[in-house]
């Protein structure tokens, strides 16, 4: 249920993943809120005084006070508002979710960065490491969370359905980009199953920027 | 009397800031462990076999069960042993705790690192590496989030304390092999009293080596990438 009593703003840029994995977020928890498109080449004074010590988005400012940093904003609407829950009950589960989201954060985004700013070999090597990454993740959630889907949180999405499912549709692009399939369902069949059920998703469904629009765009810009 | 015995087996190294940070929330909720040392040129089967991404540590057990990286680790603690709480109950305040422990671990201690690391060249650029982060801890401390207080968590140590304390004993270890100045009192002097305060609580006391170890450690360390480094020339 939309709670109307706290003011609450999201700062964040169009292409963005990270914008996307809060915006998903607040969709999910049905919060409403305000946002506030930023450009990454101009960045409003608000921004950088929201943010200090980084002067990125995305920002969340919940009455009034600010909070930075992707995977912290994650947690505190998990823990502002309480349904449905982004975490499983049990603090090893949920150590083993917060183990996952810092490998993404460590090492997913940074490889996805790799392949779309390197070309020839490098891309190449970089796909198959971004690869790798993926089957290690199918591997550790297999073992020690799902719980039979469709998402990794069960019935409901969470923190790394959220995580990986706004991913999504990046992850495709890099597909084309490269002209290799990195997320292949004979190897990653759970991380398929679970990112293609959150892209679904009623809440989520117009914030996924399809791939053709990322290659379009990338065709302007190629660093993109 | 000891306390029950929960279960528990810490793998880490002594010289290790991210092994005394679980050790020192270990002691602080007054949690029986048992603790085995790791070689970390030769590292164990079992660190191997439960942290097999990493080959990290700390590496905590718990029922035989691995908990992997520290603050990770720190949390789980907090969520499964709630007496004597790590994090703060507000929610806000909680992010902020956690946004600073993000801090220091992706910019400060790197900083830090990179002056110990750095030939004679760089370290003026790295020592000025180090000050804009602690500037930024320092501008928290006297106006933002954490002013007035005696530690960051308040009136007692809290979360932020243990993962920012545990490692800056080694500014002053730094200073010393290096001959830099890492922490003025006078550019720092909240961090300043803080740090000491932190340093004088008994738990800590008890959790981080002695200087002269860490000297000669880092005196080693040192010696080995001053060595490496003339090789590749």
């Amino acid at each position: 249920m939309a709670d109307q009593s706290k003011g609450v703003k999201l700062y964040g840029t169009s292409f963005n993943g990270h914008t996307t994995m809060v915006d998903c977020a607040l969709r999910l928890k049905g919060v409403a809120y305000e946002y506030v498109e930023e450009d990454r080449k101009n960045k409003s004074e608000a921004l950088l005084k929201l943010n200090p010590v980084h002067k990125q988005v995305p920002v969340l400012v919940v009455d009034g006070k600010p909070i930075a940093e992707t995977l912290i904003i994650l947690q505190h609407i998990d823990d502002v508002w309480k349904d449905p829950p982004f975490l499983p009950e049990d603090p090893y589960k949920r150590a083993k979710v917060r183990f996952w989201a810092d490998f993404v954060s460590k090492k997913v985004v940074p490889i996805m960065h790799t392949v779309v700013a390197s070309k020839g070999d490098e891309q190449k090597t970089a796909a198959e490491e971004f690869a790798g990454y993926l089957m290690t993740m199918e591997d550790g959630i297999r073992e020690e969370l799902w719980t039979g889907g469709p998402f990794v949180n069960g019935d409901s999405p969470g923190l790394l359905d959220v995580v990986m499912g706004s991913s999504y549709m990046w992850i495709k692009f890099i597909e084309a980009v490269v002209g290799v399939k990195v997320a292949k369902r004979e190897k990653t069949p759970l991380l398929c199953s679970f990112m293609e059920a959150f892209v679904e998703l009623d809440a989520v469904k117009e914030l996924m920027t399809p791939p053709e629009v990322l290659l379009q765009r990338r065709m302007g810009n190629p660093s993109a | 009397m000891a306390p029950p015995s929960a279960d528990l087996k810490l793998l880490g190294s002594w010289a290790s800031s991210y092994t005394h940070r679980v050790q020192l929330a270990l002691k602080l909720k007054g949690l029986a462990f048992e603790y085995a040392e790791e070689d970390l040129a030769e590292k164990s089967p079992s660190l191997l076999l439960h942290n097999p991404i990493y080959k990290k540590v700390p590496v905590l057990l718990h029922r035989g069960r691995p908990v992997l990286e520290s603050v990770i680790i720190l949390h789980y603690l907090d969520e499964t042993w709630p007496d004597v709480p790590l994090m703060p109950g507000d929610p806000y305040d909680r992010a902020l705790a956690r946004f600073w422990c993000h801090i220091v671990d992706d910019k400060l201690g790197p900083a830090v690192g990179a002056v110990f690391a750095s030939p004679s060249e760089g370290q003026a650029a790295a020592v000025e590496q180090v000050h804009e982060n602690l500037r930024l801890v320092e501008r928290e401390l006297r106006d933002g989030a954490f002013a007035g207080r005696r530690f960051f968590g308040g009136d007692k140590i809290g979360v932020l304390d243990v993962v920012l304390g545990c490692g800056s004993y080694w500014l002053a270890v730094f200073e010393e092999v290096m001959e830099v100045k890492l922490v003025d009192p006078e550019a720092f002097p909240l961090f300043h009293s803080w740090l000491r305060d932190f340093e004088e609580q008994e738990e800590v006391k008890a959790i981080i080596p002695a200087i002269d170890r860490l000297l000669e450690y880092a005196r080693g360390v040192r010696q080995m990438m001053l060595g490496l480094s003339s090789q590749q020339q």
